[in-house]
Formats: C-alpha cells, structure tokens, sequence
C-alpha cells in the first residue's frame, strides 16, 4: 500500500524528519556553487549573501512566534537554549534575588540546569502539576516571592503533549517583575506563539522537532524591556554578544525555512494531524483498562500518551516491532524508575510502566493508524494472556491489597 | 537496545504460559516482583509423588528478557527434582539467553521465582525447610 511505510514512524515529538523543502535550501548553502560563505565576512560578497540568507532565517523564525527577528539568538539547539537562558537570567540577575521556580514535568535540559544552578547557590522550587499535567496558577502565584528572579516552565511538555496556559501565566510573571522563560522545543507549528501577548521574556526553541534540521535552535531574547543574560560561550561576540562561534548557515537556513513552512501550513496541518490522532484514539479507547495520560483538551494535535494496564511497555514496543514509538516505562535504563513526567501527574507507577507514546506528523497517513490500532491492539492482548496481573484483575483480586515483595 | 536471538525467540513463542490450580498439594507457586517496579513473574510448578517436576507454567509482566528468562526456567525445571531445580542460578539464565547487565536483575527474578515455588511447596506439604538454597 502506497501510504503504509513499514516501519510506520510514530515518534514524531522525539524528531521530524527533514522536509525536502528545507533539505533543498540546506544544500544550497554548502558547496563552492552555493552560498558557503562565512557571515560574519563583511569584506566580500560571500559574506553577504551567506549574512542575507541568515538573516532571511532569522526573521522567518521572529515571525512564527510573533518577534521581531533582532530578538532571535542562534544556538546548537533547545538544550543549549535551556541552558543560555536560564543560567544565562540566573547569573546576570543575581543581585536582585536568587530564587526561581520551575516544574517537575520539564525536560531534563532545564532541570539539569536548575540542579547545576542550585550548587552555584540559587534556591529552585520545582513544583508538581495537576493530575492534568496543567500548572494551578494559584498554587505558582504563591510560590512567588520577593527574591524570585525567574520562572521557567515549558510551553508543550515532551511526553504528554499539554499545553500550559503561557499567557496566564506570563501576565503573573511580567506583573510581578519577575522574568520568564518557556521551553517551547515543542510547540512551533502546534500551538499559535505570540510573546508580546504571551509576556514572555525568553523563549527556547529548535528546527529538528519541526521538520528542519538537528542541531540547531534559538533563544528569544526580548528587547523591549530589555532582558539581560550573561554569555555562556565565549568568543568572537557572534549575536550580540550572547552566543559566540560562527554561524552555521545552512543549519539556520534549514531552521529559517523548516519555520517558514510550518507557520504557512500550520492550520491544515494541524487539523490533519488532530484527524488522525483521534482516529487513533477512537481505535484504542474501547479496550478494556486502557487510559489516557494528561489533559485531552489542553493538547498539541499529534500526541496521544496511552496506559495499557496490566502489560509492561518495553514488551508491548517489543511486540510493536514494526511501529516506532516511545514508552514511559524506564525498564531499559538501569534505575527502573518509571516515566518521572507520568509520575509527577501521580500516575501510580504501574501505569506509568505500561505507558506508550504515540506521537503524529506531517507525513502520517490513515493507513499507517489503522495499522498501528490493529498491532497494538494485538500485542496487549496477546501480552494480557501472559500477565499474571491480569489474570489477578480478571480474578477480581485488588492489586493494591496485595503484599508485593518489592526488589 | 537489541535483544539476543534466544530472548526474541522466547518471548514470540513463550513456552509453558498458563496457570494451574493453586490449592493442588502437587503444585507449589512463587510469584515475585511487584508491579510498581515494572515486572512480576508468577512461577508454578506440579511434582509427582516421587518429587520430579513433571509440569511447569508462568506468567509474566515484565519486559522481553522477564518474559524470556521466566519461560526459559519452565522448560529447565521439567523432569528435575525439587533440589536440582533449586540448584538453577540466575547466571546460567543470563548467560543462555545472553541478557545485558541491564537486564541481569531480570534473571534474578526467575530464580527468585523458582525458589519462592518450591518453598510453597514444601510448606504445603508439611516440610517445613528454611531455605532451599
């Protein structure tokens, strides 16, 4: 079948493949016929035309978040971003105050920071979301305090797809005077970006999650009123001062076009993608004991994060030989700690376990759905045969009540 | 991660899956893990009256090399006595089924498995023994 490409990708929010669009600018900026010029050159034509095409980049990318592109600061990519902004505000702040609050459901590039900051001093409050996966503005508000330099929470979380409300609370933040960052490594070309009316300050973003390249990304630093961050690579004064090395042309321009297309394309694209991950849903959610993690409505369109009860998510992606997905349950890493994102929801860690992720795109199609709820619904059944919890479930015994010899 | 042949093979043919009764006196059952930390294996073995193994089932949540090494000692424990059975180590499962360091806790838990059966075993039948190892 023409739109069933085996193995069917459903990993879309751990990367995008590169739209051929954006492949063709790329290659355009690399060999001697090409635009390979050093923008920073400013005594010759190479220089120029590899300057215009960066800043072509640079603008398409203000434009999809709603910035004028003078607030766009290149970098490698989200994670340094993370790290740009937040050590980058800490440090240069820190006279002001030294206490900044962040969430347990972030990516591991602002938690790490946040931990990396707290041996330099700083005091951080991570706090727990609702059941929803959504933050109780009340509950951040009064975590708020007079030395509270900066709140940091993320746009889409990674995992479950929910979107925190930014504006709601980019109006605490800016009221307060306190700075704010969002880690949107998720959200362009998924939700609608607008930082003035959303009050943000800084903003991460990355090209590899929206059909552009890896390796790339930017941080939104905001102008008016200024914020002010303290570099963290050192050099030749690239962007302002706020990120030094040479800039990486043809990864900008690939990230420049790849933001470009998805903020023209956004709204089809969107529905189409909402069309098929309900149809996935709709596929699923009449099997028995099956739940669905983080809020439905408050979700980007291509995320659906699914419980199997009483079957362990490793196995099931191990019978999903053919679908490529991600699964919450950590029995691949030594710890065997369980998804921390499902288990800050309060998610018990059963469920947590017998999680997977599916995640939609721009090349999905119906067939590789129907193909997908046709495998899945297969390999739980088949793995509910061999679970004794199950057998336990369909006994009628409660699991809870039984003393379980913990290793 | 890749897994070895021997751990696909059991875990897309898993032998012996299946659960018999409890209460028999011939059938002792161990069941170790706990949900919460991602595997349990239900272990069940049936003995004739000169103490061999005769039947082995499982049932297992878990991961692939949960599932495989619970399998595996299904087929290891038929036709042995209780005291050969409980002679089987976690590493010659590892080592069969060629499971990464990751994976060896996985292992444990079979062995775990088999004691915890054979214990039940003996309780049941009145020998009372403190430990089979």
């Amino acid at each position: 079948m023409a739109n069933l490409n085996i193995p069917v990708y459903l990993d879309y929010s751990a990367t995008t493949p590169v739209d051929e669009r954006v492949a063709k600018a790329m290659h355009d900026c690399l060999t001697l016929q090409g635009n390979f010029g050093n923008p920073a050159s400013r005594s010759h034509v190479f220089g120029w035309k590899a300057e215009d095409a960066v800043e072509t980049a640079r603008k398409n990318v203000a434009a999809l978040i709603g910035a004028d592109s003078r607030e766009i600061v290149w970098t490698s990519g989200a994670t340094e971003s993370d790290n740009l902004a937040i050590k980058g505000a800490a440090q240069f702040n820190k006279r002001k105050g030294n206490h900044i609050i962040t969430v347990k459901t972030e990516h591991k590039a602002v938690l790490d920071t946040c931990r990396q900051l707290e041996r330099e001093g700083f005091e951080v409050t991570y706090m727990d979301p609702e059941p929803n996966g959504l933050l109780d503005l009340a509950k951040l508000e009064a975590e708020m305090r007079d030395d509270t330099i900066l709140v940091s929470v993320m746009h889409v979380n990674n995992e479950i797809g929910v979107i925190q409300d930014i504006a709601a609370i980019g109006a605490l933040t800016r009221s307060k005077k306190i700075l704010f960052h969002v880690d949107a490594a998720q959200s362009p070309g998924k939700v609608a970006i607008d930082v003035d009316a959303m009050n943000v300050d800084m903003m991460s973003l990355c090209a590899h999650k929206v059909y552009g390249p890896k390796g790339i990304g930017a941080l939104y630093v905001r102008r008016k009123p200024r914020v002010r961050i303290e570099a963290q690579i050192h050099g030749g004064g690239h962007e302002r001062g706020m990120r030094s090395g040479t800039l990486a042309t043809h990864q900008i321009v690939g990230m420049g076009e790849a933001f470009r297309i998805a903020h023209e394309e956004m709204e089809t694209e969107n529905s189409m993608v909402e069309g098929l991950r309900d149809r996935l849903w709709n596929g699923l959610n009449d099997m028995e004991e099956v739940y669905l993690n983080g809020d439905l409505e408050q979700r980007i369109p291509g995320n659906l994060n699914i419980s199997f009860n009483f079957v362990e998510g490793e196995s099931l992606m191990m019978s999903l030989k053919d679908i490529a997905v991600s699964s919450g349950s950590a029995c691949t890493s030594a710890s065997l700690e369980p998804s921390y994102v499902l288990r800050a929801l309060g998610r018990n860690d059963e469920l947590a376990h017998s999680s997977l992720r599916f995640t939609l795109g721009r090349f999905s199609t119906e067939e590789e759905v129907d193909f997908t709820i046709a495998e899945v619904r297969k390999a739980v059944e088949k793995l509910r045969e061999l679970s004794p919890l199950w057998d336990m479930f369909k006994d009628g015994v409660d699991l809870d009540s039984v003393q379980w010899a913990a290793h | 991660m890749a897994y070895s042949d021997k751990v696909i093979d059991h875990y897309e043919n898993p032998r012996n899956v299946g659960k018999m009764d409890a209460k028999d006196k011939n059938v002792g059952t161990g069941m170790v893990g706990a949900p919460a930390c991602g595997d349990v294996m239900r272990l069940q073995i049936k003995v004739d009256d000169a103490g061999v193994i005769e039947d082995a089932k499982f049932k297992t949540y878990g991961c692939g090399s949960a599932i495989a090494s619970s399998s595996l000692v299904t087929e290891w424990v038929k036709g042995k006595t209780l005291e050969e059975a409980a002679a089987i180590k976690n590493m010659e499962i590892a080592e069969e089924l060629a499971l990464p360091p990751v994976k060896i806790h996985c292992s444990v838990l079979a062995e775990d498995a088999i004691a915890a059966a054979i214990e039940d075993l003996r309780e049941k039948r009145g020998e009372k023994t403190e430990s089979a190892a």
